[in-house]
Formats: C-alpha cells, sequence, structure tokens
C-alpha cells in the first residue's frame, strides 16, 4: 500500500510541476492542483498507514493496548483540502476574469506590468 | 486571552460586513475598530512586557496535543506593529480609496487580514500557522484585485499562483515534519527535532521551508512576483503589502530558523549568499525603474536582503539587528507606500519623469515626505541607520567581509536611488501636468479627506523619528527579543508546562 500511495505521489508532483511549467494559464491551475492533492496524500502517508486498528479505546481500558491509526492526519488533510478548495475556487474565477478582461490563455501576453513605462 | 487581537479583528470584519456598500458608516467604524485594536495590542505588549512569555492553550488540550497560542515578546511585538500599520493603513483608505472599491467590502476584508497576521504572530503552532498564512493570503488575494483593473488582474495572476505554490510547500514540509517528529506544536518540535537520527531529511525538511518561506517574503531568485504585482493595487492596499506581507515570511523565518532549526550552519551560509543576492538584485532592479511604485517594490525586496543576512549570521548581535531592522522597515515601508500615493492623488501620476516641483509647491508636505525617504537610506539619526550598525558590527564578529561589503553596496544603492526620486519628483521643475478627467485629484478633495491623507504620514513619520531618535528603548526591545530566539529553553518551558495561563 506505502508503495503505491509513493508512487501516486510522484506521479501527481510530477504532473503538477510539469503543467504548472506550460505557458497556458488553465494548465498552471490544474497545475497547481495536482500538486495541492499531492501534498495532501504526503501528509496522509507520513502519518504512517495503519489498517483496521481504530483509535478507539475498548470498554475499560485507560491507555491504547495496541498501534492505532493517527487520527491527526487526517484532520490535517481535512482542513488542507478545504483551504486548498477555497483558494483554488477562487484562482478559477480570477482565471475567467482575466480570459474575459484580456482575451487571451497565454501567460506569456501577460508582461504589461513589467514593462517599462 | 492573548487570542483577544485576533477575536477582536474577526468581530471587526463581521459587524463592517453588516454595513455592506455604506461605505462612509464603515469608514468611521473602521478607524474606531483600528484605534481599539492598536490599543490592545498596546495593552498585550505591556502585559507580557511586564509578566514574560504567556501561553493559551486553546480548548484546554494540554501544551503538545491542542493548538497553543503563545505570545512572547517577539510575537507581541509584531502585533502592536502591524495594529499601528493597520490603524494607518485605515486612516488613509477612509481618505483616498474610491467608492466603488468601498462598496465591494474593502474594510471587512482589511480587517480579516489583519486578523489573519496577528494570528500568525502569536500562533505556537505549525500547522496554525499554515492556516494563518492561508487566511493572509486569501484576504490579500481579494484587496489585490479589488476594483478588477487590467493591470491588477495580471499583476494578480502571478501573485496568486505563486503564494499557492508557496502554500503547498509550506504544507509538504509540515508533513515531513509530522513525519518525522509526530508533532505540530513548535516547543514540542524544537525538542524533538534536535533527536531525530535522520539529520539529512531534517536539513531537506528546513530547506522546503526556506523556498516557501522565501517565496513569501520575495528573496533572490524567488521574488519577481512582487515588482509585477506590488504597484498594481491603489496605494493603501500597497502599503499594507509592503509593510507586513513580506515581513510575515520573514517572521516565519526567523520563528522555523531559530525555533525550530536553529544553528544549522549549512543553511546559514546558503541564507548569507541569498541575502547578498537578494541585497544587489533589488537595489539594481530600483535604479531601472521609472514608476515610483516599482522602485520602491524593488526597495523593499532590497532590504529583505538584510534581513535575511542577520538571520543568516546567526549571532545574538546579528538577530538583535534583524529585529531593529524588522522594527523599523514595517513603519517606514508602510509609510513609503502611503507618500507614494499622495503624490500619486496630487500629480495623478507615478511616473518619475513627468512629476516634478514638489517641494516648490508643497513645501511643508515635502519635508514631510523626506522623513521617511531619508530614514530608509538610513542617515544618521534616522531609524535605518541604527539597525545597519547593529549589522556590520554582527558582520565583523562573524567574519563575513563580503556580507558587509554587499549591506553598504545596499545602503548606496538605495541612498542613489532615493537621492534620484528625491531629485526627480521634488526639486526637479514640475511641467505642468494634463490633468486626467476621470481621477479626483487632491486639490478637488474635501478638507476631511484630505486630512484623512496626511495624518497617517505624519502618525508613521512619528514612530519612524522616534525609532531614531530613542533608539536607546528599540535596542533594549530588540536585545530581549533576541535572548529570547537565541535561547528557546523559556519559550520550552513556558509552553510545554509550568507557566500555563488560562484564558
Amino acid at each position: 500500500m506505502e508503495i503505491l500511495l509513493i508512487i501516486i505521489i510522484g506521479l501527481l508532483h510530477a504532473g503538477g510541476l510539469y503543467m504548472l511549467l506550460r505557458r497556458s494559464m488553465f494548465k498552471m491551475i490544474i497545475g497547481l492542483i495536482l500538486l495541492g492533492n499531492g501534498a495532501n496524500l504526503l501528509i496522509f502517508l507520513l502519518g504512517r498507514l495503519v489498517k483496521g486498528k481504530p483509535p478507539v479505546m475498548e470498554d475499560g481500558m485507560k491507555v491504547f493496548a495496541d498501534i492505532y491509526a493517527d487520527p491527526l492526519p487526517q484532520a490535517l488533510v481535512l482542513t488542507a483540502i478545504v483551504i486548498g478548495f477555497g483558494l483554488q475556487s477562487f484562482a478559477i474565477i480570477l482565471i475567467r476574469r482575466v480570459y474575459n478582461v484580456l482575451n487571451t490563455d497565454d501567460l506569456d501576453d501577460l508582461n504589461s506590468t513589467d514593462e517599462e513605462i | 486571552m492573548i487570542v483577544l487581537p485576533i477575536i477582536f479583528q474577526f468581530i471587526a470584519g463581521t459587524v463592517l460586513l453588516f454595513f455592506w456598500q455604506k461605505s462612509n458608516i464603515q469608514k468611521v467604524l473602521s478607524i474606531l475598530f483600528s484605534m481599539t485594536g492598536l490599543a490592545i495590542g498596546i495593552w498585550l505588549f505591556l502585559l507580557v512586557w511586564e509578566n514574560g512569555i504567556m501561553v493559551t492553550q486553546s480548548g484546554d488540550w494540554k501544551a503538545p496535543f491542542g493548538i497553543s497560542f503563545v505570545a512572547d515578546t517577539f510575537g507581541v511585538t509584531m502585533v502592536l506593529l502591524s495594529s499601528i500599520s493597520g490603524l494607518a493603513v485605515s486612516i488613509f483608505s477612509a481618505g483616498s480609496m474610491r467608492k466603488e472599491r468601498l462598496d465591494f467590502g474593502f474594510f471587512p476584508i482589511f480587517h480579516f487580514l489583519i486578523m489573519g497576521l496577528q494570528g500568525a504572530f502569536l500562533t505556537g503552532d505549525i500547522f496554525n500557522l499554515y492556516v494563518w498564512f492561508e487566511v493572509v493570503i486569501i484576504a490579500s488575494f481579494v484587496l489585490l484585485t479589488l476594483g478588477g483593473k487590467k493591470s491588477q488582474l495580471e499583476g494578480a495572476i502571478k501573485y496568486v499562483s505563486l503564494n499557492l505554490l508557496a502554500s503547498t510547500l509550506f504544507l509538504i514540509a509540515i508533513g515531513f515534519i509530522y513525519g518525522l517528529t509526530g508533532s505540530l506544536n513548535m516547543a514540542d518540535l524544537a525538542i524533538k527535532l534536535d533527536n531525530v537520527q535522520n539529520r539529512g531529511l531534517v536539513s531537506v525538511t528546513s530547506g522546503i521551508f526556506l523556498v516557501a518561506f522565501g517565496i513569501k517574503s520575495a528573496i533572490f531568485p524567488m521574488y519577481f512576483w512582487l515588482p509585477a504585482s506590488y504597484h498594481t493595487p491603489p496605494p493603501a492596499v500597497s502599503a499594507i503589502f509592503a509593510g507586513l506581507l513580506t515581513k510575515l515570511g520573514i517572521y516565519a523565518m526567523l520563528r522555523t530558523f531559530t525555533l525550530l532549526f536553529g544553528g544549522d550552519e549549512f543553511m546559514g551560509d546558503i541564507m548569507v549568499v541569498l541575502a547578498a543576492l537578494t541585497i544587489l538584485s533589488g537595489g539594481l532592479g530600483a535604479l531601472l525603474q521609472q514608476n515610483m511604485g516599482k522602485i520602491f517594490g524593488y526597495l523593499i525586496i532590497c532590504h529583505i536582503g538584510f534581513l535575511i543576512a542577520g538571520l543568516g549570521m546567526y549571532t545574538e548581535l546579528a538577530i538583535m539587528g534583524t529585529v531593529f531592522y524588522l522594527i523599523h522597515d514595517i513603519i517606514v515601508k508602510t509609510n513609503l507606500f502611503l507618500v507614494s500615493g499622495l503624490i500619486l492623488k496630487i500629480n495623478g501620476t507615478q511616473d518619475i519623469r513627468e512629476l516634478g516641483g514638489m517641494y516648490k509647491n508643497f513645501p511643508l508636505l515635502s519635508l514631510l515626505m523626506a522623513i521617511p525617504l531619508f530614514s530608509l537610506v538610513g542617515i544618521p539619526p534616522l531609524s535605518g541607520f541604527w539597525a545597519k550598525i547593529f549589522l556590520i558590527q554582527a558582520g565583523l564578529e562573524t567574519k563575513d567581509y563580503v556580507l558587509i561589503g554587499f549591506i553598504v553596496l545596499g545602503s548606496f544603492l538605495t541612498l542613489w536611488v532615493i537621492a534620484r526620486v528625491w531629485g526627480e519628483v521634488f526639486w526637479k521643475k514640475g511641467e505642468h501636468l494634463p490633468k486626467k478627467a476621470n481621477g479626483l485629484y487632491f486639490s478637488q478633495m474635501s478638507k476631511t479627506d484630505q486630512w484623512l491623507m496626511v495624518f497617517p504620514i505624519v502618525l508613521l513619520s512619528g514612530i519612524s523619528l522616534y525609532i531614531g531618535f530613542g533608539a536607546e528603548n528599540v535596542i533594549i526591545l530588540s536585545q530581549r527579543i533576541s535572548s529570547e530566539l537565541m535561547d528557546p529553553s523559556g519559550y520550552i518551558e513556558a509552553v510545554l508546562g509550568l507557566k500555563t495561563m488560562n484564558p
């Protein structure tokens, strides 16, 4: 399972970076989304995977007797997903607006703020 | 108790949301809220100054498990500075901001931005720091794009995409840290990271942190978004960005690289090199530009270099110099952009080739504007001078002579740039500029609006004069901060038990 997740994370990061380096704005956002998902899976993996051991104590126990699944990474990933969703939807709206105003999807056309005027 | 500034700003933003599109009420309320926020900032500062580090455990969860809020001297100083800049910008925007922008919720978002900043300064949990970073950047996205001009949208694309990338990197680094130690509390991490066997992975993680915060604070190879976007929004927004947003990255760096990865020599060397290149590229960039907003944008980068330099040398004196510089820089950079905003309102342009004759037409205003401009250069006894003295002294101690050379070169470049601005804008004979039909000029404004624009500059100039002439007090403050940062045992003890205070 770990090996599979590692490969998926690697693919997501590679794909995300590749898309980020493209000139199209739309592909850039897709790249950022892929990268964000990769980061989320990474946190999930680094919190150690434990199968079938929920972090719930049995009746009458004071401490965990056995190894258990860490609930914290899941909470972190959930928070990160929500935050990422907000930011990404803002970015998509922004790109739509830029496309309407400037009528281009090519990042190389967005150089008027860098020009010396 | 410590979270009071954060909660207060949250309430301020929420209350302002109820006055949607009633911009006159919003103006008054926002200034009042900012004043109260400043009072709370001063109160918290004095409390921590008397009692030492204070800790609030949210939900009363014991330290390494819950989210701790820590008010140490560094944190509360930053809260205080952010409320001062917040007040100044709030007054300035009440005078200068156009009604279309105010109607679309400038003030509520502005207070949420300040809330995010103060949350980041007070939190003691690294994931919580990430969350506050996100609050700050989403608020800054809205402020940057508010108004929807063509250049704003173009700048926003660059700003948004690079900040999203930086956040993702920050998240990845947090994932690594959690995998290494199983903790997120910064005080707990400071102990646990020392005992990690896999030093290589710790170094890699600190490298990811450096890149993530480096993008946020615009250090050398990662600064290109800043001059492309900071001059596009209205000057009041640029002022708060310039004063506080890049400094948030510096704050996070100072925190992580003293508390978590303290004294890593390899990273220190990298930072020294980056600092030198940042100073050089920022200074040279500023020399080339003709637009005042862009010139000041490059100067931000140049002075970020000074801050990184102190952190890279990593001695108590160097950190002290950095903290002093940070205090000076927040006030002066905010003021600088307010000045450029005022010049824009008076003349209708920010191109220094077209401007001129300010000194002849507005002698008193020009004298006022001279204070931030020349304290930026560091002409003694103004505030920039003292900070540079300590940085250079620290450099002599650690024998970083090349870095000292770059710091002196950076100061010289700043002097050159400011002299150029002063000569072109204030002393050059002014040509009569064609008036644009759609803009509202300073001379056409009501007396109240004019005062609302001048007063914050007076306020901030007064504070930077105080930093210059009352330097011994600021030195005591910076010494205390740097000794707390260099010896984190007090911080760790306060968070992990012993001196816990509940709200």
